[in-house]
């Protein structure tokens, strides 16, 4: 876990030095002597290796470093400033689109080849095939725009997070129901399913107590690359409905060359998804007792 | 002769059995068992002509309605995304500053909304006096989407395919030599895995982008930094299960070389899952392109992609709507197209796995 954070810190660091350009605005435009002072002021014009060390220095106590765009502010203070936006709209679109796509998946496997659902089937693969941002930009049009039921962008109060939340649980509400329903077929289909039946359990017990638990085990190790998709998703969403979240900040960021702050959010980015994936391990191995870590998670 | 005679014989035992239980041998010998009548006429007849595997998966395959609308859909893309560009008569690059901003019209088909009015319900065509339609509108510059667009999916789909076969070549060989060889090699080679998976791809990608030059090399370049690594460990996993089969020893102990082991013997094996995989990275590629190009670091203007498109469309989405729709609708019906036969291709092909 921390090898492969350290990786990425020196991986960024070493590809952020090999950008083309400079981090100021108009260098042309700078003497020799101003190009001297910002260098100096920034430790721009230590050898590349010092200045490594110095960052994983400062990394250790949690500090990114300075903007070269915004005079005088943290990376840090930047990602704390702009976190709370995306983390509303990311767990939003996690928390509606998981119970979305649960009853989806339940209905069309409880309803196994009618109507419903082929409905819900095609609606999966619609979410999961529709790139996040198409959907986006024509939800924030017919909605937004065109019907005016909801604020199209801009960040003022709680109705203007539903758009851009909806937008993103697209994906999970595909992804969640798809699997959903491929578990629930297969628990149906196991011996113990005709037990519980046999025994005079009432159908709902059936299905609550004995399919859906042995379902949801699975599906929990798709949170981690949900989770991860909605962290990517958040880049363009956030554009699309000026929502002032990190996402936001990295694309912006990206366009005008501010390397510390590129390579702060992208640090922030993987540790995130790290964690998020070593969370979910352990979750697994909490719900699932069949699975033992000592003797190796992978079989 | 005998045979016939013990034919007679089981015939009998046979009728009695229902009436009489005692008559049921307690103990099963040899004399009991009888061969079943040869037919000299039918020793040749096979019942079904013999099917291979493959022919057996595209069967399948055929059986699946959404793998044939997507077969049909995507053969009708690529094939306006080659001939497309070629039949309005403009390039997608020549600019007509006097054509700019025309809504999509086509003659005969007014009543589907390709009628040349604007947002204003106005006639662009009559009220600029201009004889020639454009089927699917101009952009800002008088450029015609029509060629446009499918110059776009041309290229989207250019993109998409190279950084795929790029990625076959790699997992295939990565996730082989991993799997084949096994012990420290693989070891070493999964531990670099491990911290490739780590990383978001997507983060991968921008940074690459940012430091190459934006264009349609360095997307593919950027794609494939991390985009092999699930082919690779698809690879390995079905190596590691073929490599102790039987079938693989015997060949081994018959002297069949390393190279032949895998060319001939595993290989041909994996392709299912290889296949199945590669379809599904399709349209992931179509994905990021599209991703990049939208947040800004795509391709260079004029030269289009879907997402380069998508991104114009969006921006004049309010007034000059058909700037969005056309790009938008082409990308989602090819994402969709490849999900479906990807599905249809994982069932048919390992059917074992079907749910």
């Amino acid at each position: 876990m921390l090898v492969t954070l350290f990786v990425i810190v020196t991986f960024t660091f070493f590809l952020m030095h090999l950008l083309p350009g400079t981090p100021f605005n108009n260098p042309e435009k700078l003497s020799d002597k101003q190009l001297k002072i910002l260098n100096a002021k920034y430790g721009l014009d230590e050898p590349v290796a010092l200045q490594y060390i110095r960052y994983l220095g400062n990394l250790i106590h949690g500090d990114l470093g300075m903007s070269f765009q915004y005079q005088g502010r943290t990376v840090d203070s930047m990602i704390i400033d702009r976190i709370g936006p995306s983390a509303i709209i990311g767990l939003q679109a996690m928390v509606f689109g998981s119970i979305i796509g649960l009853l989806l998946g339940v209905i069309s496997a409880l309803r196994h080849n009618t109507l419903l659902d082929y409905g819900s089937v095609t609606l999966a693969v619609l979410g999961m095939s529709i790139p996040s941002f198409v959907f986006a930009a024509l939800l924030q049009y017919f909605i937004g725009v065109k019907l005016g039921w909801l604020p199209p962008a801009l960040w003022e109060s709680y109705r203007y997070t539903l758009l851009p939340s909806f937008a993103l649980s697209v994906s999970v509400i595909a992804t969640v129901s798809r699997f959903i329903r491929t578990e629930m077929l297969e628990v149906l289909g196991h011996d113990y399913i005709i037990t519980a039946r046999a025994k005079g359990l009432s159908e709902s017990n059936v299905i609550s107590k004995h399919v859906l638990r042995n379902a949801l085990i699975p599906v929990v190790t798709m949170l981690g690359p949900l989770a991860v998709g909605i962290m990517t998703g958040t880049l363009v969403i956030e554009k699309i409905f000026a929502v002032p979240g990190l996402g936001e900040q990295f694309t912006l960021s990206i366009l005008v060359n501010d390397y510390s702050v590129i390579m702060g959010i992208t640090i922030f980015y993987s540790a995130l998804f790290i964690f998020v994936v070593f969370v979910v391990d352990i979750l697994y191995g909490i719900l699932d007792p069949r699975i033992n870590f000592k003797r190796g998670a992978e079989i | 002769m005998n045979l016939e005679i013990n034919n007679n014989k089981a015939l009998q035992i046979n009728n009695n059995e229902p009436l009489e239980i005692q008559d049921i041998p307690t103990e099963i010998t040899d004399d009991l068992f009888v061969a079943a009548p040869i037919d000299i006429n039918k020793q040749d007849e096979i019942a079904s002509p013999p099917v291979t595997f493959w022919r057996e998966a595209i069967g399948r395959l055929l059986k699946n309605k959404g793998s044939i609308i997507s077969i049909i859909l995507l053969v009708f893309m690529i094939f306006l995304a080659l001939v497309g560009p070629q039949i309005s008569g403009h390039t997608y690059r020549q600019q007509n500053i006097v054509h700019t901003n025309l809504p999509p019209k086509i003659s005969g088909l007014e009543w589907l909304g390709f009628d040349g009015k604007d947002v204003h319900g106005i006639d662009q065509y009559k009220k600029r006096n201009i004889k020639e339609n454009y089927w699917f509108g101009t952009d800002e510059f008088g450029r015609d989407l029509w060629t446009r667009v499918w110059k776009g999916t041309q290229i989207s789909l250019f993109i998409a395919l190279v950084a795929a076969l790029l990625d076959l070549f790699i997992g295939v060989l990565y996730g082989g030599i991993s799997a084949f060889y096994g012990g420290k090699v693989d070891n070493v080679m999964q531990r670099i895995i491990e911290i490739l998976v780590g990383i978001p791809n997507l983060i991968v990608i921008i940074l690459f982008i940012l430091i190459l030059e934006p264009g349609i090399t360095s997307i593919i370049l950027a794609m494939i930094v991390t985009g092999w690594v699930s082919m690779a460990r698809v690879v390995r996993g079905q190596i590691l299960q073929l490599k102790g089969q039987e079938f693989v020893l015997a060949s081994r102990t018959l002297g069949a070389s390393n190279r032949r082991l895998i060319g001939k013997h595993l290989l041909p094996n994996v392709m299912g899952p290889i296949i199945v995989t590669l379809m599904f990275t399709i349209p992931t590629a179509i994905f990021f392109e599209a991703f990049l190009s939208f947040i800004g670091l795509g391709l260079q203007a004029p030269l289009a992609s879907l997402g380069v498109l998508i991104e114009d469309g969006y921006k004049g989405m309010r007034f000059f709507t058909y700037k969005l729709i056309f790009p938008a609708v082409v990308i989602s019906a090819i994402m969709i197209s490849f999900n479906l036969l990807g599905d249809g291709l994982r069932d048919a092909l390992d059917p074992k796995m079907r749910k």
